[in-house]
């Protein structure tokens, strides 16, 4: 480095690492001292309370529930997502050979909707989607074929489900986008000898597309996986009595929302804030380790 | 092509970043709090006359926040700011609209930067209980014992019974509730004479009714489970107290051991659990209290538990043939302590002023200027909602809901009233669980005993938790 040049980049960089420091790693730092106390939000003075707010935790069934719902996103949400954005991507890109199948532009453009719409929009436009009487469109659907109006989000053990199912239909879209940006790195070479060779179209995306798009889906599933760790806006919009019925849809970051600016109860509500860190931080660094392979350079 | 996410932080890099936390852990962990030092609680003071009780300062400076819901604030902006104006030329008023009461006012009253009048509604209102512990609240005996603007003795004598008490918390006053409701099951009057059906008295006749509107092809009861299970749930606690008096009610806001296992309070559940069985189309569950209540001037809903803010929320969308009436529950058998008429009549809307308010005098003469006859007539003008202010309506023209809610209290007498509960607000939990508890019950998923057992066991948790404020209520 030239002489005076660190000293030139540490003032470019002070300022973005002060905000940073200021925004990001500030609250979050207040958040952990935060879970310790039993702050009510309206006073000046949270009283110290150890990590009484964690033993509550460990025993409280509702934070377990929504425990329990994140382990299902987790699992089901990048699979389902990665699934169907793959195949989607596969066939806009590779669906003929090196091209894609006819129209392909047009359907990535469209696949890419849901990704422009707000989490708020969806929400809305799936109530009305899922409109528990005839006037939904889904029952709407149904009913002109003679089946009952199902409660697609009233049913306890359908619920949960029907706001998966909306989470996919949002998130399929960026990623097929994603993953066609990453088969069109693919050379085209590897593909037309595979070809050659008399590779099937099945055989092509397993041995050749999916290795090679290896270090993307990676990054998808980690995304997906923290993705999965939310779900706070469309829960509110769309569930029973925000997280029902009967808890059947509720996630931490609703649970926390609820326990601090409802119950009033912050102390508690950052310490689930904290315990909800650490899942995700788990998650990301868990997904990094077990996915891990060797990486290919084409250069 | 390579996605760029730190595959292997080293050991040196966590540290650093480990250290980064401790170092701003201590300077920052005040930013939420505000300063700990706390201002005077009332601010610049003038002479204390009889026309001016509270000494406001001429000049000081008044904002008013106002929960721009149903009511919007067009009562605050176009009649009681003007009022204070008026009677402080020099006073600057700032009005702050919002629906967001807690999210908007929480982090001021942890910062000690606090309005001087706040509407305190909504879904996302602030829990007084919590505020009160706080020391956060001023209490309004001061208020209350106040003359009357135009007037002489006590502004509390002015007010319908139960209105001060109802704004209890730690046994005083903190809590002006405005509005005068009547909770009940709403119908369209016209369409049940066109129909030749009678509101029902008794636990048979409603099911009888609910079996005719249903065989004529209407819906025959139906409640927002998705966003307003609580209207269900005043219904169930009002057949409670119909069965063995308020003190049932009681009990329950003072948090008694077995106060919701109570027998009352079983047969209530189950009584209107079997209603729900029979007559409750479960897509209700998934429904807002708008698409309901649309519903019902579309007339496909027959019988709608509510209060009676419900005409005036619904005033754009009735048709000029919807005419507005509620009828009181039916007794749930012979031997119940209140008669039929009996109904739940309550103030409700709460005003609050902050302790730490800048202008905290100015606060308690804004309220003022509200119960004063001019503001309470001008308010149910604007709004059309009774206030808490006696015969300050008298002679307006009032609305076929408004008419039919004065009668079924005037029927009811002041032995017939049912208490408000308290709990709502002093016990959030307790509350959220009622809600999810009362839709299993009415959709059929647990028996009334269940219920009972449910909603004592989260009773029992909120006694035990010491991060809740405990309040109790005589009467």
């Amino acid at each position: 480095m030239p002489r005076g040049g660190a000293r030139f980049v540490i003032s470019f960089l002070a300022l973005p690492v002060l905000i940073y420091l200021l925004f990001v790693i500030g609250p979050y730092a207040q958040a952990f001292y935060l879970s310790l106390t039993d702050w009510h939000g309206v006073t000046s003075n949270p009283q110290f309370i150890g990590t009484d707010n964690f033993v509550r935790l460990v025993k409280d069934p509702t934070f377990w529930t929504a425990v329990g719902h994140h382990a299902l996103l987790v699992l089901v949400l990048p699979l389902a997502t990665l699934a169907i954005a793959l195949f989607f991507a596969f066939l806009l890109n590779m669906g003929s050979g090196t091209k894609g199948v006819w129209g392909s532009r047009f359907y990535q453009a469209v696949f890419f909707f849901p990704q422009v719409l707000a989490v708020a929009v969806v929400g809305v436009l799936f109530q009305a989607v899922y409109r528990p009487d005839q006037g939904g469109i889904l029952n709407g659907l149904l009913g002109s074929v003679g089946i009952a109006p199902i409660g697609w989000l009233t049913q306890p053990n359908l619920a949960l489900w029907s706001v998966i199912a909306v989470m996919v239909w949002q998130a399929v879209g960026f990623y097929v986008v994603l993953f066609a940006a990453g088969m069109s790195s693919i050379p085209k070479e590897i593909v037309e000898a595979a070809e050659l060779d008399g590779c099937s179209r099945a055989g092509m995306f397993f041995r050749v597309t999916l290795p090679l798009l290896w270090d993307t889906v990676q990054v998808a599933w980690v995304y997906l996986g923290i993705a999965a760790f939310d779900g706070f806006a469309l829960v509110a919009v769309l569930s029973v009595n925000r997280g029902g019925p009967d808890n059947a849809t509720t996630v931490l970051p609703l649970e926390i929302w609820r326990t601090a600016f409802t119950f009033s109860k912050y102390g508690y509500a950052s310490a689930m804030g904290v315990a909800l860190f650490v899942l995700s931080l788990a998650f990301a660094v868990l997904t990094l380790r077990v996915t891990r392979r060797e990486r290919i350079d084409y250069a | 092509m390579s996605a760029a996410l730190p595959q292997k932080p080293t050991r040196r890099d966590v540290l650093r970043g480990l250290g980064i936390v401790a170092l701003t852990v201590t300077p920052l962990s005040a930013c939420a709090f505000g300063s700990s030092d706390s201002p005077s609680s009332s601010g610049p003071t003038g002479a204390v006359t009889p026309e001016n009780p509270f000494g406001v300062a001429a000049d000081a400076p008044l904002e008013v926040v106002i929960f721009k819901g149903g009511l919007g604030d067009e009562y605050a902006t176009g009649l009681h700011e003007p009022m204070y104006k008026k009677e402080f030329p020099n006073a600057a008023i700032k009005h702050v609209p919002t629906q967001q009461i807690a999210q908007t006012l929480q982090p001021r009253f942890a910062g000690g930067d606090v309005p001087d009048v706040v509407a305190n509604s909504g879904t996302d209102l602030m829990d007084t209980g919590v505020l009160q512990d706080a020391g956060q609240l001023l209490e309004l005996t001061k208020l209350f014992d106040a003359p009357p603007i135009g007037g002489s003795g006590k502004l509390r004598d002015t007010l319908l019974p139960g209105t001060v008490e109802s704004g209890l918390v730690g046994g005083k006053p903190y809590v002006l509730n405005y509005i005068f409701t009547a909770y009940g099951l709403w119908y369209d009057a016209e369409l049940f004479k066109a129909k030749g059906w009678q509101p029902a008295t008794t636990l048979e006749e409603l099911d009888a009714l609910l079996g005719k509107i249903k065989a004529a092809g209407l819906q025959p009861y139906a409640y927002p489970g998705k966003n307003a299970a609580y209207y269900q749930y005043w219904m169930i606690l009002i057949s409670a107290a119909k069965i063995a008096g308020n003190q049932v009610l009681l009990d329950i806001d003072n948090l008694k051991d077995g106060a919701w296992t109570a027998p009352a309070v079983k047969q209530a559940a189950e009584a209107w659990a079997a209603i729900g069985k029979k007559y409750l189309d479960p897509s209700f569950e998934g429904l807002t209290h708008t698409e309901v209540q649309t519903a019902q001037n579309q007339g496909r809903v027959g019988l709608y538990p509510c209060g009676s803010w419900l005409e005036n929320e619904q005033k754009d969308q009735t048709p000029a043939t919807f005419k507005y009436a509620v009828a009181a529950t039916p007794s749930i058998s012979a031997s119940d302590k209140l008669p039929y008429g009996s109904i739940r009549a309550a103030a409700g809307e709460g005003y609050i002023v902050p302790a730490k308010a800048k202008n905290a005098p100015g606060g308690l003469e804004y309220l003022r200027i509200m119960l004063s006859r001019e503001g309470a007539r001008g308010f149910t003008e604007k709004t059309g909602n009774l206030t808490v202010v006696k015969g300050a309506a008298d002679g307006l023209p009032l609305s076929p809901g408004n008419k039919s809610a004065a009668e079924a209290q005037a029927k009811a007498g002041d032995s017939g009233i049912i208490t408000y509960s308290l709990f709502e607000n002093w016990y959030k939990e307790l509350e959220t669980e009622l809600r999810s508890q009362t839709n299993a019950l009415m959709f059929g998923r647990i028996t009334g005993e269940q219920f009972c057992a449910n909603m004592q066991r989260k009773a029992d948790a909120v006694k035990a938790d010491p991060a809740v404020p405990k309040q109790n209520r005589a009467s």
